[in-house]
């Protein structure tokens, strides 16, 4: 009966932002800048929707740490992320990597804009097309009144 | 007593709204003057009724009624009145009555300011809004009754989320379903004129004032989401792509290209098949956002923790308004001759254009929302699409947006020479490039502000160097005056909601370059961040209404003067045995500077001090374009619809 409705999930998983610690942080700044640009691509695991740069979930601490040894340890970005990447699979990368199942979703922009432009392309030469067989040529009998009407005007010019 | 009152309100409201769907179209296919002309009092009727049950909501919230589940479980005794008041609404059941209530008001509204309409027009509005009415207040009674009791009563309830007691999201919601709610009218103008077979230019002049309207609100509705997302969470960011963000922006973006396919039906009579199809696109998303916050289908940190009795109804409720308007959209539209030839280069081809990104930017939205959810269904893969994935799917459509954004209201209807445009445009692109160059001179090698930067001058540029061409301010400085107080509020309107947009990317491109810094600092200890003198004077307990908090104590000096005091805080709520982290942030003209106190171990205090750039400037944007919005819709020409053809499009009986 009493069914448990939380407005906002915050409620319950109290994503509790990160505030972190100086401690977990690197000595050396650019290795540190660099630490956070590649924390940021990937996902706490265990959060709703959060990078491991914003969440306070241990997980989310432990591979900041990782994240951090790798950098200090020397190894490019990609190597940190690939690191990280083959141990938890493509669920923890935010940008998710292009393959098959992905094509669709990075092929989006693309294909939006594509059949943007064809429906718009179509509708224009329907409408053309509609246009024109609006000025259809004009029928036996329309002909005829016309020139009844035009030798009307010669008369009268005439006259 | 209260409770079953506002219960048998919301029956009533249901009933009323039942009348309101079938009378009117019932009249309006067999000819009876009366039944159509009932739909206009059974709208207002229906307003009273959900307004009563609303009101007996935020009675039973105000007295602290125990004896009601929804106040049990949102409420407690010690909240400050505004909270108890919020708490209504704070909630999923509350929440729909609010909706309700809301589309309820838009009903109230047409009927009201729409006596120009023509009556078959309006009751036919009015019968799509009943019926849109009948669904929800359907849901709300069957699955969500927000006057449910409980016995015996508790004794006291458990208290609302202490996040979401803030001002800024007391007044959120209701924003934000102006918003949405209001595209349900621009649906139901457009599920009518489908029903009649007939968009004209009329047609477009009274989408727009609701267009304007519903679009206003949920700017300011988005802003203020982020706003507080800011401010709140504590983290110093302020867009995070989360899937109930997503859920706003679609309707934004479909509502924002509905309001400039509008002005091409109104202005040009082209573009009306297209534009009830964005009509019933705005809607549509508007439900599909209502049904992603609320069925749980998605993994996100703000939704409605749910429950798949309610998923399955309001998948019900999107698949019959949506598949059921687009249906008659596939057998009506066709028979709809398309009109108003235009060149590729003109306004109308502008605003094509505006719309064909726009679209395609909904178009990556919804894709990276639900591909997720797809990706897990279809191919048993778990993907995670983030902040990273939209930022640079959405960039090769915003930048050409942007950049076509400042020319497309100087073009001429019909057929337009771009090169007077451009050459009206110089300084802006001038402004524009030497932005560019500042930044990457004074900012390091960083593209990304740099480019937003640039993006923003143009747009503020663009929409001046407008508003100098129309009052001819250089060429005829003399009657510039009067000039500007003869243009039309529509045409202010558009320079300033364009300025607007440039005034949030400026406020975004500054954050893009906020930095912060993490650090234990004793009490007396200072650290250096940002050309600033952060000093921890001391940290120590308070008592607020319904929490304790530790509350740090931070003076902020540049050059031995102080700048300003910061109170960062860390609060604890018994109620829920919830902490909340409360940043300190001192805004000025020239940015942010936030303060958030963290864990405090052997005597120090963690302090993460952020110098947040031009960041108010992001929602203060959001409020310019809300402005310019109104200004619009203060225009004459849109407020009052055209003179309505009475005697041919009346009631014949």
């Amino acid at each position: 009966m009493l069914r448990r409705i939380a407005f906002a999930a915050l409620l319950l998983a109290g994503p509790a932002f990160a505030v972190g610690l100086p401690s977990e942080m690197l000595q050396d700044p650019a290795q540190e800048a660099r630490a956070r640009e590649i924390g940021r691509e990937l996902r706490c695991l265990v959060c709703q929707n959060q990078s491991i740069e914003d969440s306070e979930a241990g997980l989310a601490r432990d591979l900041r740490r990782i994240v951090r040894e790798r950098v200090s340890a020397g190894e490019s970005d990609a190597q940190v992320v690939a690191f990280v990447h083959d141990r938890y699979g493509d669920f923890v990368l935010l940008r998710p990597p292009f393959n098959a199942v992905t094509a669709v979703l990075w092929g989006a922009p693309l294909l939006a804009l594509g059949g943007g432009v064809l429906a718009i392309v179509l509708s224009r030469r329907r409408m053309r097309s509609a246009l024109v067989a609006e000025v259809a040529p004009l029928s036996p009998e329309e002909r005829a009144r016309l020139a009844a009407l035009e030798l009307i005007e010669e008369d009268k010019r005439i006259s | 007593m209260i409770a079953e009152l506002g219960h048998f309100s919301l029956c009533l409201a249901f009933a009323l709204a039942f009348a309101q769907t079938v009378l009117p179209l019932w009249g309006a296919a067999r000819g009876h003057s009366r039944l159509v002309a009932a739909a206009a009092p059974l709208a207002v009727g229906q307003l009273l009724a959900t307004a009563a049950a609303f009101a007996a909501l935020l009675a039973v919230f105000a007295v602290n009624d125990t004896s009601v589940i929804n106040v049990v479980q949102n409420s407690h005794s010690a909240k400050p009145m505004l909270y108890k008041l919020a708490g209504a609404w704070g909630n999923h059941e509350g929440s729909m009555l609010l909706w309700v209530l809301i589309l309820a008001l838009c009903g109230g509204a047409v009927a009201g300011f729409g006596r120009d309409l023509p009556g078959l027009l309006r009751a036919r509005v009015l019968a799509v809004l009943g019926m849109v009415a009948l669904g929800f207040l359907g849901f709300v009674l069957a699955t969500s009754n927000p006057f449910g009791r409980v016995w015996p009563p508790a004794a006291d309830g458990q208290g609302l989320n202490p996040v979401l007691q803030d001002p800024g999201l007391a007044f959120h919601p209701p924003l934000l379903y102006l918003g949405y709610v209001g595209y349900a009218v621009t649906f139901a103008f457009a599920v009518a004129a489908l029903m009649e077979g007939r968009v004209d230019a009329a047609w477009g002049r009274w989408v727009r004032p609701w267009a304007l309207a519903a679009w206003s609100f949920l700017t300011l509705g988005i802003a203020l989401g982020s706003w507080w997302a800011y401010y709140e969470l504590g983290w110093g960011g302020w867009w995070f792509w989360d899937p109930v963000e997503n859920a706003s922006l679609l309707p934004w973006l479909a509502g924002s290209a509905l309001l400039h396919s509008a002005i091409v039906v109104e202005k040009r009579e082209a573009l009306k098949v297209w534009s009830v199809l964005l009509a019933l696109l705005a809607f549509g998303f508007s439900l599909l956002g209502t049904f992603l916050v609320r069925s749980g289908v998605l993994n996100s940190v703000h939704a409605f923790a749910n429950d798949p009795e309610r998923g399955v109804f309001i998948l019900g409720l999107l698949i019959f308004y949506v598949g059921g308007s687009f249906l008659l959209f596939a057998i009506r539209a066709p028979a709809m001759a398309p009109t108003g030839m235009f060149a590729p280069l003109s306004r109308e081809g502008g605003l094509v254009l505006n719309n064909l990104l726009l679209c395609a930017m909904a178009a990556v939205v919804l894709t990276g929302t639900l591909w997720p959810m797809f990706a897990d269904l279809l191919f048993q893969q778990k993907i995670s699409v983030g902040p990273p994935f939209f930022n640079s799917a959405l960039l090769p459509l915003a930048a050409p947006l942007i950049a076509a954004m400042a020319a497309g209201p100087m073009l001429a209807w019909k057929r337009a020479r771009l090169w007077p445009v451009l050459q009206r445009l110089w300084w802006a692109a001038l402004a524009a490039f030497g932005a560019f160059a500042l930044t990457l001179a004074y900012a390091g090698w960083r593209i990304g502000p740099a480019l937003g930067f640039a993006a923003a001058l143009w747009l503020i540029g663009g929409a001046l160097a407008d508003i100098v061409e129309r009052i001819a301010l250089f060429r005829r400085p003399a009657a510039a005056w009067s000039r500007a107080r003869g243009l039309p509020r529509a045409a202010w309107g558009a320079a300033v909601a364009h300025a607007g947009l440039g005034v949030s990317i400026l406020g975004m491109a500054g954050m893009g370059l906020a930095t912060d810094r993490l650090a234990a600092v004793s009490p007396g200890q200072s650290l250096q961040h940002a050309g600033y003198e952060w000093r921890l004077d001391r940290v120590e307990d308070v008592i607020g209404p319904n929490w304790t908090a530790r509350r740090a104590t931070v003076t902020v000096l540049r050059n031995n003067a102080v700048v300003t005091v910061l109170t960062p805080e860390r609060r604890f709520f018994p109620v829920g045995r919830m902490n909340t982290t409360e940043a300190a942030i001192r805004t000025s003209i020239g940015g942010d500077l936030y303060a958030v106190l963290g864990e405090e171990q052997n005597g120090q205090a963690v302090l993460r001090v952020h110098d947040n750039p031009l960041a108010p400037w992001i929602w203060l944007g959001g409020a310019i374009m809300a402005l310019g919005g109104a200004l619009s819709l203060s225009d004459r020409r849109v407020r009052v619809a055209a003179p309505a053809p009475r005697a041919a499009a009346g009631v014949k009986v």
